[in-house]
């Protein structure tokens, strides 16, 4: 966010901080792979339910049903998917802020305050879907302590939330600065960081979302 | 050879720098004040993880030693290795990248200075996190590697094992800071004409450690949050008991630990890769093939990890695979071996320190390449795991390798960093001395090893026929403390008194010998042309008339028309608050929440704030 140093000369011809977001985003496939890896190397190792995908009887008696939410969740992955849109529209209506509106229609979609602001919304919601989920987890006895299954799993989704979480704080603070002085076409790179980081979360979520709710 | 004519030995004294406060140092944002930073900072560092190997050796000198006590030896080599590693030879090498990458490539500084402060402030306060506690005799005890269950709560119930958890977690964010900080200076900020293929090696072998930290370190985090997890919140990725698998952290620390290890190597090698030539008189024998090698050794080594874990039995195909992997990574290693004897085969050589600094590296790198491939072979391996061969071939790799070309690296650009020569006479002798002290220590270990005795023990029963040869490994130590103490005073006493250096005092070829010494704080009063791989052996008249402007010397930035980026002390404080934050796990959470906040609040204020002035 600090002020644009473009008349820098640079090999490429692109701005360091685009070459270093992508170098960031290269080291975080490998802190994902590693908690991804783990959550499937434990897969069917834990000695005690309650278990993703199958039903469990503990000795005392007590059943447990599979305890992912597979609806629910996929509610969750339309919202996030839903607020990659957004951020490509936001991404857009910073690019052309200086290009005329006519209609109607050009002035929503023109609106970077909006688009912002139904990302940060779209993100908080799934957020929200998370947290609910969680709770829903430690209600029915899966806490991050009973098991490897709830270990590996609260762990690899708490960290995606983190990152979430994160985005929604980048996002919040590029609306402040739109609020204050306004976002023109000298702060596409910093929306286009924060697009990159946002669409790369996405995508790991898909990722978790099929390994983890939808391969059983 | 169309060399520029520069000023050797000039007789007026170097400049200093014009601010030279405490103030402006904890507010520096400039590359190469950073790099004498790292610099003293690792150095002090490795001289402290060096007193640690010292104790374990006086402890070890005879049989039943008793001088530490079991518990205190654990610490002690817990902490030898994990200094050695972390706090010393990784930023002995990020010295070298802070100093010299931008001279290399022609750049005014690094992509992102402010971001380079940062990363030397987590490393000086997660330093001191993991190193203050032996004072306490609370320090880390579970080795460097932290195997679990060991180091797991049930085993490991005190605090020590928690400040190297939380301290290698502060340390990763140092490094990998500084990676993506250096990955894209190389990738944006190379000088016209500095092609990819016309970078110096040393700047090559940088570029591809950078990688290596943004792809391992990540792997060491998770490795250490399940720790942390674990040991605070009672989660089971290590217990055992809960059907854990018992090798996943060996895997997860391994898939880190043996980049790591080509983290630790290859900036020395590009530093002989620079030196060899230098004093040979002769471009680096077969450039292309020094670059691929490189990254063939980066690529493979994210391969062979389990070749560490030879003996937890995984089984006749895993074992193969990581054998034959490490045998193949053998290769590279020996094509840069080879090309560097081919650099110097018929140049004109000069025996300068930095020189011979250079060749002990391929040879004890060598030494310690072969008992490599030795253990690649299970079957052998099986006999030397856990024995002091293993501590011989190591140190071997780390001493012998990556220290000797960090003290070649040492006398070679000391000039650049500070305008004067560095004694050569006081050189040859600790050249000497630690060269053959070096071999002292570390051969005999490699016949105790065989022997059979078993690393990490605080003390042994006579008779074994380990006696002599501990004998001999300790005298070799304390003749290093000699050697190294020759060195700090040879240190101090050129800096002072050294005879004054000129803008290339060796006559070597690259970017970085073209500017004044030590480097005006702008670097380049020009962005220098390049034309080949040596710019001041073999460049056209453009690069030679930049390289002039460039030696001219007392230009101040504003003479220049050159913009520089305001010094700032918010990089320390967003660090400082980061540790601090840290360490308010080990006592209470409301510590935690004070500095976050006060780290998010300047975070901010850093972030909104404009690196330099604008431009007119």
């Amino acid at each position: 966010m600090s002020a644009p140093a473009a008349h820098h000369y640079t090999s490429t011809g692109l701005d360091s901080r685009k070459i270093a977001i992508w170098a960031f985003i290269g080291s975080e496939c490998m802190l994902f792979v590693s908690l991804i890896s783990t959550y499937l190397i434990y897969k069917g190792k834990s000695l005690v339910g309650p278990y993703p995908h199958e039903a469990y009887t503990s000795p005392t008696g007590q059943t447990f049903p599979p305890i992912l939410d597979i609806p629910v969740t996929s509610a969750s992955t339309f919202v996030l998917l839903m607020s990659s849109l957004a951020m490509v529209l936001a991404l857009a209506a910073v690019q052309n802020k200086e290009v005329p509106k006519h209609t109607t229609g050009d002035r929503i979609l023109g609106s970077s305050k909006l688009w912002l602001w139904m990302t940060a919304l779209l993100g908080t919601t799934f957020l929200g879907f998370q947290a609910y989920e969680f709770t829903a987890f430690v209600n029915e006895g899966l806490t991050i302590r009973t098991n490897l299954f709830g270990s590996s799993f609260f762990t690899l989704t708490g960290f995606h939330g983190a990152h979430v979480t994160a985005g929604v704080i980048w996002l919040v603070s590029l609306l402040a600065i739109d609020y204050r002085r306004g976002l023109g076409p000298n702060d596409a790179l910093n929306v286009d960081l924060a697009a990159l980081y946002w669409h790369f979360v996405d995508v790991v979520w898909i990722v978790i979302f099929t390994l983890v709710y939808l391969i059983q | 050879m169309a060399t520029t004519a520069m000023p050797v030995g000039s007789s007026t004294a170097p400049h200093e720098y014009e601010n030279s406060g405490l103030w402006s140092w904890l507010t520096t944002v400039d590359h190469k004040r950073i790099g004498v930073l790292y610099l003293y900072t690792s150095l002090f560092f490795f001289i402290w993880g060096g007193m640690e190997a010292v104790i374990i050796r006086a402890q070890l000198q005879g049989p039943n030693g008793q001088l530490v006590s079991a518990e205190m030896y654990n610490q002690l080599f817990t902490m030898h290795g994990t200094t050695m590693v972390f706090l010393a030879i990784m930023p002995l090498s990020a010295a070298f990248f802070n100093f010299l990458i931008p001279l290399q490539i022609g750049a005014r500084d690094v992509a992102f200075p402010r971001l380079n402060a940062f990363s030397y402030w987590v490393y000086l306060f997660g330093g001191i996190f993991i190193t203050v506690p032996i004072l306490f005799q609370l320090a880390p005890n579970g080795g460097w590697f932290g195997y679990t269950p060991l180091t797991t709560r049930a085993y490991s119930p005190g605090i020590n094992i928690d400040f190297w958890v939380i301290g290698l977690q502060i340390l990763g964010v140092s490094s990998l800071a500084a990676a993506f900080n250096f990955i894209t200076t190389i990738i944006n900020l190379r000088a016209p004409g500095m092609t990819l293929m016309r970078m110096p090696m040393f700047t090559w072998m940088s570029f591809v450690v950078q990688f290596l930290v943004i792809l391992a370190f990540p792997v060491i985090t998770i490795a250490l949050v399940f720790l942390l997890f674990d040991r605070f919140f009672g989660t089971n990725f290590y217990t055992v008991a809960q059907g854990a698998d018992p090798l996943l952290w060996q895997h997860l620390f391994w898939i880190f630990g043996h980049p790591e290890v080509y983290i630790l190597i290859l900036p020395a090698f590009g530093l002989v890769s620079e030196v060899l030539p230098t004093f040979s008189r002769k471009p680096l024998f077969g450039y292309p093939v020094m670059v691929y090698s490189g990254i063939l050794i980066g690529v493979l080594g994210f391969g062979v990890w389990a070749h560490h874990m030879f003996s937890v039995g995984m089984g006749p195909i895993a074992d193969s695979f990581f054998a034959l992997s490490t045998l193949l990574i053998g290769i590279p290693t020996g094509v840069k071996i080879f090309n560097w004897i081919a650099t110097m085969a018929q140049g004109s050589l000069r025996f300068t320190t930095a020189m011979l600094f250079a060749v002990g590296l391929v040879a004890l790198f060598t030494i310690g390449g072969i008992s490599g491939v030795m253990h690649a072979s299970p079957p052998a391996d099986l006999q030397q795991t856990d024995t002091y061969f293993v501590v011989a071939h190591f140190h071997y790799v780390l001493f012998g390798g990556s220290i000797m070309g960090i003290f070649a690296g040492i006398y070679h650009y000391f000039p650049k960093m500070f305008g004067r020569l560095m004694n050569e006479r006081l050189g040859k002798w600790h050249f000497w001395l630690n060269f053959i002290a070096m071999n002292l220590t570390f051969f005999p270990m490699h016949f105790s090893g065989m022997l059979g005795m078993p690393r990490r023990i605080y003390t042994y029963d006579g008779g074994q026929g380990w006696d002599t040869f501990n004998f001999i490994s300790s005298m070799g130590a304390y003749m290093l403390v000699v050697s190294t103490s020759i060195f700090v005073f040879n240190f101090f006493r050129s800096k002072k008194r050294g005879e004054v250096a000129g803008s290339n005092p060796w006559e070597a070829g690259t970017l970085e010998w073209s500017i004044p010494s030590p480097a005006p704080e702008y670097n380049f009063a020009v962005l220098p042309t390049v034309s080949s791989r040596y710019p001041l052996w073999e460049g056209n008249e453009h690069d030679a008339e930049s390289a002039r402007i460039n030696a001219q010397e007392g230009k101040t930035p504003a003479q220049l028309n050159i913009v520089l980026p305001y010094s700032t002390i918010k990089p320390l404080i967003v660090a400082g608050s980061m540790v601090l934050m840290f360490c308010g796990l080990l006592t209470t959470i409301a510590v935690t929440m004070i500095f976050a906040a006060i780290m998010v609040v300047a975070l901010y204020s850093w972030l909104l704030s404009p690196l330099e002035p604008e431009h007119h």
